[in-house]
C-alpha cells in the first residue's frame, strides 16, 4: 500500500514537472503580451514593466526563476490587476468555487444514486424509463446549455431562481445544477446497472426469501455492493465539477476561481494564468489518487497495481 | 409476492406417442450457423435506441452536407434582418449580425462533425499503434511505454487543451491537435488490453505451433477480436471530442468568427438569450441530439458486441 502511495505521488510529481514545464514554455510561445491591451505608452514603460516582471531576462533565467517561484508556491502580483498577487487571487475566490463544487458534488452524487436505484427496482416499468431518459437526457445536453436553458426559462421566465450573481444560497442552485446534471446522469446509469446486477445475485434472493422489505434489501444489502462503480466515478466527477466551473461561473457571473482562469487566459495575465494551472492540477491530481486509495480501502478485493511484488 | 394457486391438469397417456430416435435428425443443426458479425447486426437492430441514433446521425450528416450548398443565404451573408424570430424565410431566425441560423446550424455541424471524426480517427491510428506494439513487445518497451501513457493520462486534460489553444491561436488544426493530444491514451490502453488477453490464449498458442506467422496471427486472430472494442471506443470518443469542441468554443476558444460552430452559435445565442432566445434553442438542440446519437450508437454496439448478452 505504501509502495502504491508512494510510486503514485512520483508519478503525480512528473506530471505536475510537465505541466508547469509545458505551460511555461507554451506561454512563452504564445502571442500577445499582458501590457498590449493598456493604452499606448512610450517603449521605456514598457521596458520597465518587462523589467519589473522579469521578462526581459533570457528564457532559461525566467525558466529558474519560475520553476523557484512555483516550489515556493509565490507567483507572484498579477501583470493586468495592479497590487494584487496571484496568491490573493486564489485564495480569495477558490471558497466560492469549493462551495459550488462541494455543492454540485452531493447534488450529482445524490440525485445519479436515487435516480439510479428507482430506475433498478422498478426494471422495465415506468420509473425505469423515467428515470432513464432524465439521466440520458442529463448526459446528453452540454452543462452550458443547461445552464442557459435554466436561466431562460426558470430564472427569466418563472422568476423562481436569481438569474446570475453570487449572494446567498439562492444564487449556488441553478450554477450547481447545471454542473451537477451531466455528473448525475452517469451516476444514475453506473447505479442502475451495478444495482441490477447484484438484485439478481443469490445473497439478495436469499434475503427476499426471507421475507425482507424491498427498501430494507435495498438499503441494507444491495446498495452497499452497487456503489463501487460509482466510487470509481469520483475521481472524474472531481475533475469534470473543476472544469465544468470554468464555463458555468462565466454564464453565472460568479467571481470564482474557475472564472478568474478563464479570463486569466484571455488577458494574456502570465502569472495568474501558471498559478491557477498549478494549483488546479495538484487538486486534480491528488483527487484522483485520494479516490483510488479509497476505493481500495472500501473494496478489500481491489489490490493496487504495483503493491505486490 | 402473491401466492399462486397451481392446478395441474391431468395428462392421459395416450397422448403421448413413440417418436423413435433418428440417427441422422439429432445431429442436424437447426439453423445456418450465424456469422458473428451477422449475429452482431442482428442484436444492434432490435436495438431502438441505436437505430434511432444512427437515422438521427444520418439524417444530421445529410443536412450538414447539403443544406450550406443548397440554401439561398450563405452562413456568412449578412442579410439586414438583425435578431428576427424564426420565420418561412429564415426557419431558425437570424442573429444579431442579420445571418441566416438555419445555414449557420448546419454549416456549425459540419465543423463539430469534422472535429469530432478527425479527433476519433487520430485517437484510433495513435492508440492502435502504441496498444498494440506495447502489448505485442511486452517486457521493458511495454513498462516504458505504458508509464508514458500513466503520466500524460494524470496531466488534467482540459487545462492541457486550453493553455495549448491559447497559444496555436484558434482554429480548426489546433482544435483537432489540442483533442488528440491526450485523447489516445485511452485508446492505447484498450487495444494493449486486448492485444495482451488474446496473446495469451490457447488458440493462438496452438496457431503458432502450427507455423503461423505473427502477421497471420495479427491479421487473423487479434484485429477481429480487438475490433469490437476498438468500435465501441471510437464510436464514444466522437461525442466527447464534439462537447469538448463546443465547450472550448464556448470559452472562445473555437473555430475564429466568421466560421459558425456549435459551441460559439450557443455562447452568442445565450448572451441574447433575453431578446433572441432561438439563437440558443437551435444549436442547443442539435448539439444535445448528436451527442445523444453517438452514445446511443456507442452503447448499442457494446451491448450487441458483448458475448455476455448472446442469445
Amino acid at each position: 500500500m505504501l509502495r502504491y502511495i508512494f510510486k503514485r505521488l512520483v508519478y503525480i510529481l512528473i506530471a505536475l514537472f510537465i505541466i508547469i514545464t509545458a505551460t511555461f514554455f507554451l506561454m512563452q510561445l504564445a502571442p500577445g503580451s499582458p501590457f498590449a491591451s493598456e493604452r499606448d505608452f512610450p517603449p521605456q514603460i514598457e521596458e520597465q514593466l518587462n523589467a519589473k516582471y522579469g521578462l526581459d531576462n533570457p528564457w532559461y533565467i525566467q525558466y529558474k526563476d519560475y520553476l523557484v517561484d512555483t516550489v515556493s508556491f509565490d507567483f507572484g502580483e498579477s501583470m493586468k490587476y495592479k497590487g494584487r498577487s496571484t496568491n490573493d487571487i486564489i485564495s480569495e475566490s477558490f471558497p466560492i468555487s469549493l462551495t459550488l463544487g462541494i455543492e454540485a458534488m452531493i447534488l450529482s452524487i445524490g440525485l445519479g444514486i436515487f435516480l439510479g436505484v428507482i430506475a433498478a427496482l422498478y426494471h422495465n416499468k415506468f420509473p425505469d424509463y423515467l428515470a432513464s431518459t432524465i439521466a440520458v437526457l442529463g448526459i446528453s445536453v452540454p452543462s452550458f446549455i443547461l445552464a442557459g436553458l435554466m436561466q431562460y426559462f426558470l430564472a427569466y421566465k418563472l422568476d423562481l431562481f436569481p438569474v446570475s450573481g453570487w449572494k446567498g444560497f439562492n444564487y449556488s442552485i441553478l450554477p450547481a445544477l447545471a454542473i451537477a446534471i451531466t455528473h448525475a446522469g452517469f451516476i444514475a446509469k453506473l447505479t442502475r446497472s451495478s444495482m441490477l446486477e447484484q438484485s439478481s445475485s443469490d445473497y439478495v434472493k436469499m434475503a427476499r426469501s426471507k421475507g425482507l422489505g424491498k427498501w430494507t434489501i435495498v438499503i441494507r444489502h444491495t446498495l452497499r455492493n452497487a456503489l463501487m462503480p460509482v466510487i470509481t466515478y469520483l475521481g472524474p466527477l472531481t475533475a469534470g465539477v473543476v472544469t465544468g466551473s470554468f464555463i458555468i461561473e462565466q454564464i453565472f457571473a460568479i467571481p470564482g476561481l474557475g472564472r478568474h482562469f478563464v479570463t486569466s487566459i484571455t488577458n494574456r495575465d502570465y502569472t495568474v494564468i501558471m498559478g491557477t494551472t498549478v494549483f488546479y492540477s495538484i487538486i486534480l491530481l491528488f483527487a484522483v489518487l485520494i479516490v483510488d486509495i479509497l476505493y481500495s480501502v472500501i473494496d478489500p478485493r481491489i489490490k493496487l497495481k504495483g503493491a505486490k511484488k | 409476492m402473491a401466492k399462486k394457486e397451481w392446478q395441474f391438469e391431468k395428462i392421459e397417456p395416450e397422448k403421448f406417442n413413440m417418436v423413435g430416435m433418428k440417427q441422422d435428425e439429432s445431429e442436424k443443426l437447426a439453423d445456418k450457423s450465424v456469422s458473428f458479425w451477422r449475429e452482431v447486426f442482428l442484436r444492434f437492430s432490435q436495438n431502438k435506441l441505436a437505430i434511432f441514433g444512427i437515422i438521427a446521425l444520418v439524417i444530421i450528416a445529410l443536412l450538414a452536407i447539403f443544406v450550406p450548398v443548397f440554401s439561398p443565404y450563405s452562413y456568412r451573408e449578412q442579410l439586414g434582418i438583425y435578431n428576427a424570430p424564426p420565420s418561412a424565410s429564415h426557419w431558425f431566425g437570424t442573429d444579431d449580425l442579420g445571418r441566416d441560423v438555419f445555414v449557420r446550424v448546419w454549416q456549425g455541424a459540419r465543423i463539430s462533425l469534422f472535429i469530432g471524426i478527425t479527433a476519433a480517427v487520430i485517437d484510433l491510428i495513435i492508440g492502435v499503434l502504441w496498444g498494440s506494439i506495447s502489448g505485442l513487445a511486452g517486457g521493458r518497451l511495454d513498462n516504458i511505454m505504458m508509464r508514458i501513457a500513466d503520466v500524460l493520462s494524470a496531466v488534467p486534460y482540459l487545462l492541457v487543451v486550453i493553455i495549448l489553444l491559447v497559444v496555436l491561436e484558434p482554429g480548426l488544426l489546433p482544435m483537432i491537435i489540442a483533442l488528440s493530444i491526450t485523447g489516445w491514451i485511452n485508446m492505447a490502453r484498450i487495444v494493449r488490453g486486448e492485444v495482451l488477453s488474446i496473446k495469451n490464449q490457447e488458440y493462438v498458442l496452438a496457431a503458432r505451433t502450427l507455423g503461423a506467422s505473427t502477421w497471420h496471427l495479427i491479421r487473423k486472430h487479434l484485429v477481429p477480436n480487438a475490433l469490437g472494442a476498438i468500435l465501441v471506443t471510437m464510436t464514444l470518443t466522437i461525442p466527447s471530442a464534439i462537447f469538448t469542441e463546443s465547450f472550448l468554443s464556448y470559452l472562445g476558444l473555437g473555430v475564429p468568427a466568421p466560421t459558425a460552430s456549435w459551441g460559439t452559435m450557443a455562447s452568442e445565442g445565450n448572451k441574447a438569450l433575453t431578446s433572441a432566445p432561438w439563437r440558443l434553442f437551435f444549436p442547443a438542440f442539435f448539439i444535445s441530439l448528436t451527442i445523444f446519437a453517438f452514445n446511443a450508437v456507442g452503447d448499442g454496439l457494446r451491448d450487441a458486441l458483448d458475448p455476455k448478452l448472446r442469445k
